[in-house]
C-alpha cells in the first residue's frame, strides 16, 4: 500500500487531475472538499502529506492549517498549500500558519508531484 | 499660513530691472526701506493706494503687480514641494533654501513652474487611480470571485491537458473523462471571461449612470447633478418632477428603487429646510451644523444632508457627506477632495462616523487629518440615529451620517490638532495604528 495524500480541494476537475497524477506515482489519494470533513479524516487516519486549497466553503485553508498546527498529533504533518491566492501576503500568511510549501494555481503537474514526493520523504 | 502672492517678488524684479535701489523706491512711495523689504519678500500683503503708488513709481500698471492666477500656481508648487518621498524626506527638507525662493522661481520661469505644477497634479491623479484600483482589486467581491473562477478553470485545463499530452498510455476511460473535463472547463472559462469583460466594461463610472452597482449608478447620477436636485427645491418643488428626472437617468430597477427613496427624502427635507434659508443663516452665523440645527429646530442629520446639497458655487469650500448602516457598510458617499472614501470593503475604523455609530444619539465633532502624501484637514461632524419608530419585538435599524467641511470653512482652525485617520487599512500608510485590520500595501 502506497503512502497517503489527503487532498482538500473543492474543484472536482482539479481533484481528478491531481488524483490521476499522484495515483500513477503510487500514492493513495483521499479527497475532501470542506474543512470540517478534512479535519475529521485527519483525526481518523493521519495522512503522510496534505495538499490544501485556501478558498474553501465554510472554513478556509488557513483556518484548517491553524487547527492542524495546534494539535499535538498533526502539528508536524507536511502540508502543501495550493491556492489561486498568489499575492505576497498570502504566501506570508501560509508560512505564518505553518505551511511546509506554498504553490500557486495554475500549477505544473511535475512540480506538484515533486513537492509531494519531497514532503512525503520519497524524493 | 504661507504667502499666496507673487506681488512682492514682482515688485522686486521690476525694481531690479529698472536699476532702482530699494531705499530710493521706499522714499518715492513714502514708506520705510525695511517695510518695502518685507513687501518684496512677500511677508506683508499689499494693495490699495500703496500698490498704485509703487506701480506708478515703477512705471507699470498696478494689475501687473497684483496677484492673479499665479497664486494657485504657487499653491500647487508649494504642495509639490511639501510632499514626502518614500523615505520620509521632502524636497523641502533637502533644499529648504530653494523653497524660500519658490515665488521667485514661479516669477522668473512661469512656463517651467506651470509644467512642474501640472506634472505634479497628474502624478497625484495617477496615485489616486492606483489607490482606487488597488482598493477595488482587494475588496470588490465580484471581481475577486470572477478571477478565482477563471484561475480555477485555467488550472484544471492546464493540468488535464498536460496529463493528456504526456501520458501516451492513458486508458480510454480516463482519456474520455479528461476530454469532457477540458470541454466543461473551457466553456466555464469562456463564460467567466465574458462575464468579467462585461462587468469591467460597465464599471468605468461613466456619466450615463452605468457605474456598476445600483449604489454606484445612483451616486454617479447625483454627482452629475452636483448633489443638488433643483426640481426638489424652492416654491416650485415637485417630488414627481424630481422622481421623473431620476427615473429617466437611471437604468437598473435596483438603482431606481434606491433613487426613489433618496429623492423622496430630499424633497421632504428641502421643504423643511429651504436652501436659501439655510444659506442665509449659515453665511450669517457660520456653517456649524449643530448651531444651524438648533437655529431651525431640526435634526442634525437633516442639516448635514441639506448642507451637502447646497450648490458648490455658493459655498466657501467643499462639503462631503458619508453615511453607513449598523454594519458599518457605506450606504452613501458624496466625495470631497483629500478625503477618499473606499468603494469596497470597510473604511477606517477611526472615522468619527463609526464613533457616532457606537454612541447612538450623541453628536460627534472633531478635526480630522486624512493620511496621504499631502495630508488635509477637515471639520468632521457625525451622528447616529435610529431609523423609524421603535417597536416592541422588532429590530431597530440605525444610520450614521458624517459631514465633512474642508479648510475653506474654517481656515483659522487649519493648524489646530486633528485626529489622524485614513481611508482604509490596505491603502493607509500610518504605522502603529491601534485600529489597523490588515497590513498596508503603501509605504509609510
Amino acid at each position: 500500500m502506497g503512502k497517503r495524500v489527503l487532498l482538500v480541494e473543492d474543484e472536482p476537475n482539479i481533484i481528478e487531475a491531481i488524483r490521476f497524477i499522484l495515483s500513477r506515482d503510487g500514492w493513495r489519494v483521499d479527497t475532501h472538499s470542506d474543512g470540517a470533513s478534512a479535519l475529521a479524516a485527519v483525526a481518523r487516519h493521519r495522512p503522510d502529506v496534505m495538499i490544501l486549497d485556501v478558498m474553501l466553503p465554510n472554513k478556509s485553508g488557513f483556518d484548517i492549517l491553524r487547527e492542524l498546527r495546534a494539535g499535538p498529533e498533526t502539528k508536524l504533518l507536511p502540508v502543501l498549500v495550493l491556492t489561486a491566492k498568489g499575492q505576497g501576503k498570502d504566501r506570508e500568511l501560509a508560512e505564518q500558519f505553518g505551511a511546509n510549501r506554498f504553490m500557486t494555481k495554475p500549477f505544473s503537474n511535475d512540480e506538484v508531484l515533486s513537492c509531494v514526493r519531497e514532503l512525503g520523504g520519497a524524493a | 499660513m504661507p504667502p499666496r502672492t507673487l506681488t512682492g517678488t514682482r515688485i522686486r524684479a521690476r525694481r531690479s530691472d529698472l536699476g532702482l535701489k530699494q531705499g530710493a523706491l521706499a522714499v518715492k512711495v513714502g514708506i520705510s526701506p525695511s517695510y518695502l523689504n518685507l513687501i518684496e519678500h512677500n511677508r506683508r500683503r499689499i494693495g490699495g493706494k500703496l500698490l498704485v503708488d509703487i506701480a506708478r513709481a515703477l512705471s507699470i500698471e498696478p494689475v501687473a503687480l497684483s496677484e492673479g492666477a499665479e497664486a494657485a500656481l504657487i499653491d500647487a508648487l508649494r504642495e509639490a514641494a511639501g510632499e514626502e518621498d518614500g523615505e520620509g524626506w521632502t524636497p523641502a527638507s533637502r533644499a529648504a533654501a530653494e523653497i524660500e525662493r519658490l515665488e521667485e522661481f514661479a516669477g522668473r520661469f512661469p512656463g517651467w513652474a506651470a509644467l512642474l505644477a501640472e506634472t505634479h497634479g497628474r502624478l497625484r491623479e495617477a496615485e489616486r487611480s492606483v489607490e482606487a484600483l488597488s482598493d477595488r482589486l482587494s475588496h470588490d467581491p465580484h471581481l475577486s470571485a470572477s478571477l478565482h473562477e477563471m484561475l480555477s478553470s485555467v488550472t484544471s485545463i492546464r493540468s488535464t491537458a498536460t496529463i493528456l499530452a504526456e501520458t501516451p498510455d492513458i486508458d480510454r476511460e480516463w482519456r474520455d473523462r479528461f476530454h469532457r473535463n477540458i470541454n466543461d472547463d473551457s466553456a466555464r472559462l469562456a463564460e467567466s471571461a465574458e462575464g468579467l469583460v462585461h462587468y469591467l466594461d460597465n464599471s468605468g463610472g461613466d456619466q450615463a449612470g452605468n457605474a456598476g452597482t445600483p449604489q454606484e449608478d445612483l451616486e454617479a447620477w447625483l454627482a452629475g447633478r452636483g448633489y443638488h436636485l433643483e426640481e426638489g427645491e424652492g416654491p416650485k418643488a415637485s417630488e414627481e418632477a424630481a422622481l421623473a428626472t431620476m427615473r429617466g437617468a437611471l437604468k437598473g430597477a435596483a438603482a431606481v428603487e434606491m433613487g426613489e427613496s433618496l429623492v423622496r427624502r430630499y424633497v421632504r427635507e428641502a421643504e423643511a429646510l429651504p436652501a436659501e434659508a439655510l444659506l442665509a443663516a449659515a453665511q450669517k452665523e457660520g456653517f456649524h451644523p449643530g448651531r444651524l440645527a438648533a437655529r431651525f429646530g431640526l435634526g442634525v442629520d437633516l442639516v448635514f444632508r441639506r448642507l451637502a446639497a447646497l450648490p458648490r458655487d455658493r459655498l466657501p469650500g467643499e462639503i462631503g457627506l458619508v453615511a453607513c448602516d449598523g454594519s458599518g457598510t457605506l450606504t452613501f458617499r458624496k466625495p470631497i477632495a483629500g478625503f477618499p472614501m473606499p468603494r469596497y470593503g470597510a473604511a477606517c475604523a477611526l472615522w468619527p462616523l463609526y464613533t457616532a455609530l457606537v454612541r447612538p444619539g450623541l453628536p460627534v465633532a472633531t478635526r480630522v487629518e486624512m493620511a496621504g502624501r499631502a495630508p488635509r484637514r477637515f471639520s468632521a461632524y457625525a451622528i447616529s440615529l435610529a431609523q423609524g419608530a421603535p417597536a416592541f419585538g422588532e429590530p431597530q435599524v440605525y444610520e450614521a451620517t458624517m459631514l465633512l467641511l474642508d479648510e475653506g470653512f474654517t481656515p483659522e482652525e487649519a493648524q489646530t490638532g486633528a485626529l489622524a485617520l485614513g481611508t482604509s487599512c490596505r491603502i493607509c500608510p500610518r504605522e502603529g495604528c491601534a485600529a489597523r485590520r490588515e497590513p498596508s500595501i503603501v509605504g509609510g
